[in-house]
């Protein structure tokens, strides 16, 4: 372990491997105190820090593979008749970027493979970014200074949304154009500009012929691109401001303690690269996913059972599928409100919160410090109980985007499903709050707990007077200090002057509600070291203050004393 | 010759010769009907006494729902004119005799006393009460005759709405559903087209000839046993379970190797 102060790295003992480099590269380029500051660059352990090396990894794997795909692959919707090894389609007439997706997976050696993993790293990208996500959400690690860094990962995530809803159109199999045609559904049903919007999307009526290449050139050129440029300065912000950590024992918000990068941090960074390219290549052998050849070629008459799209789209494809049929008609003009309030609501709702909510939150807390020891979730119970209800409503969607599967599959009629959608999505997301918001509460008193009065030792010892009692013992020193990272959570002064006037900021009903907000959100709910009862008022020492053992004093019993 | 004439004019003789127009028209219509041909036929190839046995057998097994003469009752639809293709189909699958009565009779195994021989006598017994379709040789069944590639179009326009284009089944409204195909044997694919059982319409020799039928069926055979390429098929359900293994296996299995290479070395002493 060494810490970092500030700016100034440890320089004490440089490994060979580094003083090495840069010293040649000094001497030539005059990089020498760039390298070695930068290779012994601290990063704290925590196996949660990872969660984003998933979605940087899988992208990596993505550009190789889909560089793969590409020097085989024809976006084209010109007709073919299909003349491969796959004797079940073998005579069919289909476009060429679905023969040559087929030629790819049957014809091209290590092409199916490639495909998989392509198709597994981009599951595994999305969710890898979701993952680390809510990591970074319920720590708190958004707050100032990274809240630039956070609307970047935002706009990643929408970025990747979109790149995975182009790829998988691509291979203009019938599952692809399931979501396709609703892609098309939802650009029509916007008011006033719906069909200029589908018109200029796909080139004149729908499907026609020009979608596949369109969306290949933004699946491969104009989202990566920018993708890779959004992505390096995700990692530069993140390498200037440093890491944030966990609260523990040395950790404060003017050091970062932790390995450098080099040798231990890129080891483990190295390790798990392979680790995720381990798991994309074992899902890419033996997991077969997106069987195109299963589909068949994309006309638009044709739709099957089942159709669903990728997961990150799951909850789109929920809601239209809970939202019920509501459609308005004005002056001849027709508001399908069943597509546009489905199609828009949700991720308006969850892309415009997550952008929003690092502001949201310094305006309500009124927070302009620096923060970079990161918050135990249990710790605001406010924000981990909004995450929770933002968890619920996207969660529902996405298990009711898949209603037709689990009706056919636990045999539970899929109207009643659909009814429980409609009502949980509503519910849910309050049952969500209060209980995550009890549950935090709960666990913050267990903190106080084992503060005050240690952990139970396992020793039963017997009192003079024949009474049992388990002795309690202080807690480790290092999760102590992680439970003492807790800070009460800024609000707003009061701030009222001696006639009861509130602050400028704080008149008229949102300065109101803004103070309202403040202090149920702000504040400590319930304080660590507060004398509590009242025979526990006069604190003694951790070590030997014993509590009150269930064992009851029955006289006789024999003595347990070590 | 004036006889004739004379009687051309008689007040009856415009009954008389509607008369026989329609009696031409009758005696026409069953000798070209293919019903009352196979219905003869099943009398005619000597499978009368399979009828009685199968009338005994319904009396004592299916009369109760389907009531006397398998008119229909509260509990069961007439099976007059179903044809022996329904029989076939709901026995062999296990579907009749339905044990309970819910949004769909699902497929079941066999009870003991179901055997090909007594489904072929009920199956004689009911076609002989109003004809209907019935079973397929096992020439029009024969996947090897099919051509799936053009049996998979007609797959992916017809059937893949409800049953998925693996045949993997899906859910319909009112808590019924379209059943996986890949316990159906060719003659009960067969057999559900032209029957068009439960929910199911009936596709019949106009809107998909026989021959189309056995392309059908090489198709959905082709598929089902083909060994999936990719590895584990998960079902073929697509997305769904795909989506499934990508955040247990992938996720999962990342934040354990996570929290394996982050993990602080254990403490030598205690």
């Amino acid at each position: 372990m060494s810490t970092e102060t500030g700016n100034r790295p440890e320089t004490a003992e440089i490994p060979k491997a580094v003083s090495g480099p840069s010293s040649y590269l000094d001497e030539r380029i005059g990089a020498g105190n760039f390298i070695r500051r930068n290779m012994r660059k601290v990063f704290p352990d925590h196996w949660s820090f990872l969660l984003g090396e998933i979605a940087l990894y899988s992208f990596i794997i993505l550009l190789l593979t889909g560089t793969f795909l590409t020097l085989w692959f024809k976006p084209s919707m010109g007709h073919v008749i299909y003349d491969g090894p796959y004797a079940p389609l073998r005579g069919v007439m289909m476009s060429e970027a679905y023969a040559s997706s087929l030629h790819i997976s049957f014809e091209v050696r290590g092409g199916l493979l490639i495909r998989q993993i392509h198709h597994w790293a981009a599951l595994l990208f999305v969710a890898g970014m979701m993952a680390h996500m809510l990591r970074v959400f319920f720590t708190g690690a958004y707050r100032k200074p990274r809240e630039l860094n956070w609307i970047i990962g935002v706009l990643l995530l929408t970025l990747a949304l979109a790149e995975g809803l182009t790829g998988y159109s691509l291979p203009d199999d019938l599952l692809s154009g399931a979501g396709l045609r609703i892609t098309q559904g939802v650009a029509i049903s916007l008011p006033l500009v719906g069909t200029y919007v589908s018109f200029f999307l796909f080139g004149g009526e729908y499907p026609g012929e020009d979608v596949i290449s369109r969306f290949y050139t933004l699946h491969v050129l104009l989202i990566p691109g920018i993708l890779v440029a959004l992505v390096t300065a995700h990692m530069v912000l993140m390498w200037v401001q440093k890491h944030s950590q966990q609260p523990g024992k040395g950790r404060t918000n003017m050091n970062v303690v932790g390995g450098p990068f080099f040798p231990s941090f890129a080891l483990k960074a190295g390790s798990y690269f392979l680790f995720t390219f381990a798991i994309l290549a074992g899902l890419g052998t033996f997991a077969q996913i997106n069987p195109i050849w299963l589909f068949g070629p994309y006309t638009p008459a044709d739709i099957s059972a089942g159709s669903q799209p990728d997961f990150y789209m799951g909850f789109l494809e929920g809601s239209l599928r809970i939202m019920p049929a509501w459609e308005i008609n004005v002056l001849g003009y027709t508001l399908p409100m069943s597509v546009i309030i489905p199609a828009l609501l949700p991720l308006g709702l969850v892309m415009t919160g997550l952008a929003l909510y690092p502001f949201i939150e310094q305006w309500v807390t009124g927070d302009r410090s620096e923060h970079h020891v990161v918050d135990r979730p249990r710790n605001n119970p406010h924000r981990t109980s909004i995450g929770m209800s933002a968890i619920t409503f996207y969660g529902l969607l996405w298990l009711l985007g898949a209603n037709d599967e689990l009706a056919a599959n636990f045999h539970i009629s899929l109207f009643a499903i659909t009814r429980f959608g409609q009502i949980a999505i509503i519910v849910g997301p309050i049952l969500a709050y209060i209980i995550t918001y009890r549950m935090c509460l709960g666990l913050q008193r267990k903190d106080a707990e084992v503060i005050g009065h240690g952990v139970e030792s396992g020793v039963i010892k017997r009192l003079p007077h024949g009474e049992f009692i388990e002795v309690h013992v202080p807690p480790a020193e290092d999760i102590e200090a992680h439970m003492r990272g807790k800070t009460p959570i800024p609000a707003l002064p009061d701030g009222s002057d001696e006639k009861g006037i509130p602050p400028k900021g704080m008149r008229g009903p949102l300065g109101r509600l803004r103070g309202r907000m403040s202090r149920t959100y702000g504040g400590e709910k319930i304080p660590m070291d507060q004398p509590h009862g009242d025979d526990h008022g006069a604190h003694e020492e951790i070590g030997e203050h014993e509590e009150h053992a269930a064992v009851g004093a029955t006289g006789e019993g024999r003595s347990l004393d070590r | 010759m004036t006889r004739i004439t004379a009687r051309r004019r008689h007040p009856l003789a415009r009954y008389a010769v509607l008369l026989l127009a329609l009696a031409l028209l009758g005696v026409g219509y069953a000798a070209f009907s293919p019903k009352s041909q196979s219905a003869d036929a099943a009398i005619a190839s000597g499978k009368v006494d399979d009828v009685k046995a199968g009338e005994e057998l319904f009396k004592s097994h299916c009369l109760s729902c389907h009531g006397p003469e398998a008119r229909g009752t509260a509990d069961g639809p007439t099976l007059v004119g179903v044809g022996a293709a329904a029989v076939d189909f709901q026995m062999s699958s296990g579907r009749m005799p339905a044990t309970t009565v819910g949004a769909q009779v699902p497929r079941k195994p066999l009870p003991a006393w179901v055997t090909q021989k007594k489904i072929d006598q009920i199956a004689a017994y009911v076609q002989s009460l109003g004809g209907g379709p019935t079973v397929p040789s096992k020439d029009q069944v024969d996947p090897a005759k099919g051509d799936p590639a053009k049996g998979g179009e007609l797959f992916r326009a017809n059937c893949i709405s409800c049953h998925n284009w693996a045949g993997a089944g899906g859910a319909l409204t009112q808590g019924k559903y379209a059943p996986n195909l890949n316990s159906s044997s060719p003659a009960q694919i067969y057999e559900a087209m032209i029957t068009g059982p439960q929910a199911m319409p009936v596709f019949n020799d106009s809107t998909i000839t026989p021959q189309q039928k056995r392309d059908m069926i090489a198709y959905i055979v082709s598929v089902r046993e083909q060994t999936d390429p990719g590895g584990f098929g998960l079902g073929r359900i697509g997305p769904v379970t795909e989506g499934l293994v990508a955040w247990i296996v992938g996720i999962g299995g990342l934040v354990l190797a996570a929290i394996w290479i982050t993990a602080k070395r254990r403490q030598a002493n205690d």
